[in-house]
Protein backbone atom coordinates (compact mmCIF):
# COMPACT_ATOMS: atom_id res chain seq x y z
CA UNK A 1 0.00 0.00 0.00
CA UNK A 2 1.44 3.46 -1.12
CA UNK A 3 0.19 6.18 1.20
CA UNK A 4 -0.17 9.41 -0.53
CA UNK A 5 1.13 11.80 2.49
CA UNK A 6 1.56 14.79 0.15
CA UNK A 7 -2.38 15.08 0.06
CA UNK A 8 -3.32 13.40 2.96
CA UNK A 9 -5.44 16.23 5.23
CA UNK A 10 -6.43 13.97 8.36
CA UNK A 11 -7.21 17.29 10.33
CA UNK A 12 -9.34 19.39 7.59
CA UNK A 13 -11.24 15.92 6.59
CA UNK A 14 -11.90 15.13 10.34
CA UNK A 15 -13.34 18.28 11.11
CA UNK A 16 -15.03 17.98 8.12
CA UNK A 17 -16.38 14.84 9.07
CA UNK A 18 -17.78 16.11 12.59
CA UNK A 19 -19.37 19.33 10.94
CA UNK A 20 -21.31 16.72 8.88
CA UNK A 21 -22.21 14.54 12.08
CA UNK A 22 -23.32 18.05 13.96
CA UNK A 23 -25.59 18.82 10.39
CA UNK A 24 -26.74 14.73 10.36
CA UNK A 25 -27.62 15.34 14.45
CA UNK A 26 -29.71 18.65 13.85
CA UNK A 27 -31.93 17.76 10.59
CA UNK A 28 -32.37 14.90 12.57
CA UNK A 29 -33.33 16.08 16.28
CA UNK A 30 -34.08 19.58 14.79
CA UNK A 31 -36.36 18.05 12.16
CA UNK A 32 -36.85 14.75 12.49
CA UNK A 33 -35.29 13.66 8.99
CA UNK A 34 -32.51 11.25 8.75
CA UNK A 35 -29.80 13.41 6.38
CA UNK A 36 -29.61 10.74 3.17
CA UNK A 37 -29.19 13.10 0.49
CA UNK A 38 -29.63 10.67 -2.59
CA UNK A 39 -33.28 10.06 -0.45
CA UNK A 40 -34.00 14.17 -0.08
CA UNK A 41 -33.14 14.38 -3.32
CA UNK A 42 -35.41 11.79 -4.58
CA UNK A 43 -37.73 12.37 -2.75
CA UNK A 44 -37.84 16.35 -3.93
CA UNK A 45 -38.11 14.90 -7.66
CA UNK A 46 -40.53 12.69 -6.66
CA UNK A 47 -43.14 15.43 -5.27
CA UNK A 48 -42.55 17.23 -8.72
CA UNK A 49 -44.48 14.53 -10.12
CA UNK A 50 -46.70 13.63 -7.31
CA UNK A 51 -48.84 15.57 -4.61
CA UNK A 52 -46.31 16.39 -1.77
CA UNK A 53 -46.80 16.48 1.94
CA UNK A 54 -46.16 20.71 2.34
CA UNK A 55 -44.22 20.31 5.62
CA UNK A 56 -42.16 17.31 4.42
CA UNK A 57 -41.12 19.35 0.85
CA UNK A 58 -40.38 22.28 2.75
CA UNK A 59 -37.52 20.76 5.09
CA UNK A 60 -35.77 18.63 1.96
CA UNK A 61 -35.98 21.88 -0.31
CA UNK A 62 -34.57 24.11 2.58
CA UNK A 63 -31.90 21.27 2.97
CA UNK A 64 -30.94 21.30 -0.57
CA UNK A 65 -31.12 25.12 -0.65
CA UNK A 66 -28.61 24.83 2.54
CA UNK A 67 -26.15 22.34 0.17
CA UNK A 68 -26.23 24.96 -2.79
CA UNK A 69 -25.59 27.96 -0.72
CA UNK A 70 -22.93 26.40 1.26
CA UNK A 71 -20.14 27.44 -1.20
CA UNK A 72 -20.96 31.27 -0.51
CA UNK A 73 -21.01 30.67 2.70
CA UNK A 74 -17.20 29.43 2.93
CA UNK A 75 -16.20 31.83 0.81
CA UNK A 76 -16.93 33.87 3.17
CA UNK A 77 -14.09 33.25 5.53
CA UNK A 78 -11.78 31.60 3.22
CA UNK A 79 -10.07 31.05 0.18
CA UNK A 80 -12.79 29.26 -2.69
CA UNK A 81 -12.21 25.37 -2.34
CA UNK A 82 -9.79 23.20 -4.63
CA UNK A 83 -11.67 21.12 -7.22
CA UNK A 84 -10.55 18.91 -9.96
CA UNK A 85 -11.91 16.48 -12.40
CA UNK A 86 -10.29 14.76 -15.58
CA UNK A 87 -13.64 13.12 -16.23
CA UNK A 88 -14.44 13.51 -19.81
CA UNK A 89 -18.18 14.55 -20.39
CA UNK A 90 -19.55 11.01 -21.63
CA UNK A 91 -18.00 9.46 -18.77
CA UNK A 92 -19.42 12.29 -16.27
CA UNK A 93 -23.16 11.58 -18.17
CA UNK A 94 -22.78 7.69 -17.29
CA UNK A 95 -21.50 8.30 -14.22
CA UNK A 96 -24.44 10.68 -13.13
CA UNK A 97 -26.85 8.30 -14.10
CA UNK A 98 -25.50 5.69 -12.38
CA UNK A 99 -25.36 7.25 -9.64
CA UNK A 100 -28.53 8.27 -9.39
CA UNK A 101 -30.10 4.96 -10.48
CA UNK A 102 -27.74 3.30 -7.84
CA UNK A 103 -28.76 5.53 -4.82
CA UNK A 104 -32.33 5.31 -5.80
CA UNK A 105 -32.47 1.16 -5.58
CA UNK A 106 -30.03 0.83 -2.99
CA UNK A 107 -31.60 3.13 -0.96
CA UNK A 108 -28.91 5.47 0.13
CA UNK A 109 -25.31 7.04 -0.37
CA UNK A 110 -22.46 8.12 1.68
CA UNK A 111 -24.85 10.19 3.78
CA UNK A 112 -27.77 7.99 4.31
CA UNK A 113 -26.05 4.48 4.57
CA UNK A 114 -22.44 5.59 4.91
CA UNK A 115 -23.37 8.30 7.58
CA UNK A 116 -26.45 7.72 8.81
CA UNK A 117 -27.13 3.93 8.75
CA UNK A 118 -23.82 3.40 10.12
CA UNK A 119 -24.11 5.28 13.33
CA UNK A 120 -27.50 3.70 13.78
CA UNK A 121 -25.32 0.88 13.58
CA UNK A 122 -27.30 -1.32 10.72
CA UNK A 123 -26.31 -4.35 8.82
CA UNK A 124 -28.26 -3.13 5.64
CA UNK A 125 -26.05 -0.11 5.63
CA UNK A 126 -23.00 -2.04 5.91
CA UNK A 127 -23.96 -4.17 3.34
CA UNK A 128 -24.63 -0.67 1.00
CA UNK A 129 -21.56 0.79 1.66
CA UNK A 130 -19.35 -2.18 1.25
CA UNK A 131 -21.06 -2.56 -1.84
CA UNK A 132 -20.39 0.67 -3.17
CA UNK A 133 -16.42 1.32 -1.91
CA UNK A 134 -15.61 -2.04 -3.32
CA UNK A 135 -17.29 -0.90 -6.81
CA UNK A 136 -15.74 2.71 -6.19
CA UNK A 137 -12.12 0.90 -5.42
CA UNK A 138 -12.76 -1.24 -8.61
CA UNK A 139 -14.47 2.07 -10.91
CA UNK A 140 -10.82 3.77 -10.00
CA UNK A 141 -8.54 1.05 -10.53
CA UNK A 142 -9.88 0.28 -14.03
CA UNK A 143 -9.83 4.02 -15.14
CA UNK A 144 -6.63 4.81 -13.34
CA UNK A 145 -4.28 1.21 -13.76
CA UNK A 146 -5.96 -0.38 -16.34
CA UNK A 147 -7.44 1.75 -19.05
CA UNK B 1 -39.21 26.27 12.36
CA UNK B 2 -38.41 22.53 11.15
CA UNK B 3 -37.55 24.60 7.55
CA UNK B 4 -34.85 27.16 9.53
CA UNK B 5 -33.47 24.58 10.88
CA UNK B 6 -33.27 22.08 8.16
CA UNK B 7 -31.66 25.06 6.08
CA UNK B 8 -29.30 25.50 9.38
CA UNK B 9 -28.29 21.63 8.69
CA UNK B 10 -27.90 22.04 4.70
CA UNK B 11 -25.35 24.95 5.08
CA UNK B 12 -23.49 23.50 8.01
CA UNK B 13 -23.61 19.99 5.91
CA UNK B 14 -22.42 21.85 2.95
CA UNK B 15 -19.56 23.23 4.46
CA UNK B 16 -18.22 20.13 6.49
CA UNK B 17 -18.17 18.87 2.74
CA UNK B 18 -16.56 21.24 1.59
CA UNK B 19 -13.97 20.65 4.48
CA UNK B 20 -13.76 17.42 4.57
CA UNK B 21 -12.67 17.47 0.66
CA UNK B 22 -15.58 15.21 -0.35
CA UNK B 23 -16.39 18.29 -3.19
CA UNK B 24 -13.03 17.57 -4.70
CA UNK B 25 -13.68 14.43 -7.33
CA UNK B 26 -9.67 13.97 -7.33
CA UNK B 27 -9.66 13.76 -3.31
CA UNK B 28 -12.34 11.48 -3.65
CA UNK B 29 -10.99 9.33 -6.47
CA UNK B 30 -7.31 9.39 -4.29
CA UNK B 31 -9.32 7.83 -1.68
CA UNK B 32 -11.02 4.98 -3.94
CA UNK B 33 -7.17 4.70 -5.63
CA UNK B 34 -6.58 1.72 -3.12
CA UNK B 35 -3.81 0.11 -4.93
CA UNK B 36 -1.96 3.38 -6.20
CA UNK B 37 -1.61 6.27 -4.70
CA UNK B 38 -4.02 6.01 -0.91
CA UNK B 39 -4.86 9.31 0.26
CA UNK B 40 -6.74 7.82 3.38
CA UNK B 41 -8.75 11.48 4.25
CA UNK B 42 -12.38 10.84 3.33
CA UNK B 43 -12.12 7.74 6.20
CA UNK B 44 -11.59 10.48 8.46
CA UNK B 45 -14.64 12.55 7.29
CA UNK B 46 -16.71 9.45 7.63
CA UNK B 47 -15.18 8.62 11.02
CA UNK B 48 -15.83 11.93 12.19
CA UNK B 49 -19.31 12.21 10.84
CA UNK B 50 -20.06 9.03 12.45
CA UNK B 51 -18.47 9.75 16.02
CA UNK B 52 -21.10 12.45 16.35
CA UNK B 53 -23.85 10.22 14.49
CA UNK B 54 -23.74 7.72 16.93
CA UNK B 55 -24.62 9.59 19.63
CA UNK B 56 -27.64 11.44 17.74
CA UNK B 57 -29.22 8.63 16.63
CA UNK B 58 -29.29 7.10 20.05
CA UNK B 59 -30.94 10.32 21.04
CA UNK B 60 -32.93 9.56 18.32
CA UNK B 61 -34.00 6.35 19.42
CA UNK B 62 -35.40 7.76 22.64
CA UNK B 63 -37.63 10.49 21.48
CA UNK B 64 -40.57 10.16 19.31
CA UNK B 65 -40.64 14.07 18.50
CA UNK B 66 -37.81 16.56 17.14
CA UNK B 67 -37.42 19.85 18.71
CA UNK B 68 -39.44 21.37 15.81
CA UNK B 69 -41.88 19.78 16.96
CA UNK B 70 -42.25 17.65 13.70
CA UNK B 71 -41.85 13.71 14.18
CA UNK B 72 -38.88 11.81 14.14
CA UNK B 73 -39.25 9.48 11.07
CA UNK B 74 -36.50 6.44 11.00
CA UNK B 75 -36.31 4.30 7.95
CA UNK B 76 -37.84 1.14 8.48
CA UNK B 77 -36.51 -1.13 6.10
CA UNK B 78 -35.08 -4.15 7.45
CA UNK B 79 -34.45 -6.62 4.10
CA UNK B 80 -31.04 -7.90 2.76
CA UNK B 81 -31.55 -7.70 -1.05
CA UNK B 82 -30.43 -7.85 -4.52
CA UNK B 83 -31.85 -4.10 -4.88
CA UNK B 84 -29.61 -2.95 -1.90
CA UNK B 85 -26.63 -4.56 -3.15
CA UNK B 86 -26.67 -4.17 -6.68
CA UNK B 87 -27.94 -0.41 -5.80
CA UNK B 88 -24.75 0.28 -3.54
CA UNK B 89 -22.52 -1.25 -6.65
CA UNK B 90 -24.15 0.68 -9.30
CA UNK B 91 -23.72 4.21 -7.52
CA UNK B 92 -20.11 2.66 -6.22
CA UNK B 93 -19.15 2.96 -10.08
CA UNK B 94 -20.15 5.91 -10.84
CA UNK B 95 -18.86 7.45 -7.93
CA UNK B 96 -15.37 6.37 -8.52
CA UNK B 97 -15.71 7.01 -12.37
CA UNK B 98 -16.71 10.81 -12.04
CA UNK B 99 -15.18 11.20 -8.04
CA UNK B 100 -19.50 12.56 -6.56
CA UNK B 101 -21.84 11.58 -5.32
CA UNK B 102 -25.21 13.52 -4.66
CA UNK B 103 -24.74 15.81 -1.43
CA UNK B 104 -21.05 17.11 -2.70
CA UNK B 105 -22.32 17.26 -6.68
CA UNK B 106 -24.96 20.00 -5.49
CA UNK B 107 -22.45 22.11 -3.23
CA UNK B 108 -20.22 21.85 -6.13
CA UNK B 109 -23.32 23.00 -8.38
CA UNK B 110 -23.83 25.63 -5.83
CA UNK B 111 -20.18 27.14 -6.61
CA UNK B 112 -20.13 26.65 -9.90
CA UNK B 113 -18.19 23.12 -10.66
CA UNK B 114 -18.28 23.15 -13.91
CA UNK B 115 -18.16 18.81 -14.44
CA UNK B 116 -21.62 19.49 -12.45
CA UNK B 117 -23.64 20.76 -14.91
CA UNK B 118 -23.08 17.73 -17.04
CA UNK B 119 -23.03 15.47 -13.47
CA UNK B 120 -26.30 16.46 -11.87
CA UNK B 121 -28.91 16.33 -14.88
CA UNK B 122 -27.48 13.06 -15.28
CA UNK B 123 -27.68 12.41 -11.75
CA UNK B 124 -31.84 13.52 -11.77
CA UNK B 125 -32.45 11.74 -14.77
CA UNK B 126 -31.39 8.51 -13.07
CA UNK B 127 -33.13 8.75 -10.39
CA UNK B 128 -35.88 9.58 -12.60
CA UNK B 129 -35.08 6.39 -14.39
CA UNK B 130 -35.33 4.19 -11.29
CA UNK B 131 -38.59 5.85 -9.43
CA UNK B 132 -40.27 5.93 -12.59
CA UNK B 133 -39.55 3.58 -15.19
CA UNK B 134 -37.49 0.51 -13.45
CA UNK B 135 -40.12 0.73 -10.32
CA UNK B 136 -43.06 -0.34 -12.79
CA UNK B 137 -41.04 -3.04 -13.83
CA UNK B 138 -39.49 -4.46 -10.70
CA UNK B 139 -41.20 -6.94 -8.37
CA UNK B 140 -42.76 -6.01 -5.60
Amino acid sequence: MNIAWDSFTPWSSLAGGVLIGLASALYLLGSGRVAGISGIIGGTLQSVFAAPAAGRDAARLAFVAGLLAAPWLWRLVAPPPVASSDTGAVMLVVAGVLVGFGTRLGGGCTSGHGVCGLSRLSLRSLVNVLAFMCAGVAAVFVVRHLA
Amino acid sequence: MTTVLALLAGLLFGVGLIAGGMTDPAKVQGFLDLFGAWDPSLAFVMGGAIAIGVFAFAAAKRRSVAWSGAPIELPAATGIDARLIGGGLLFGIGWGLAGLCPGPALVALGSGFAPTLLFVPAMLAGMLLHDRVWRRFDGP
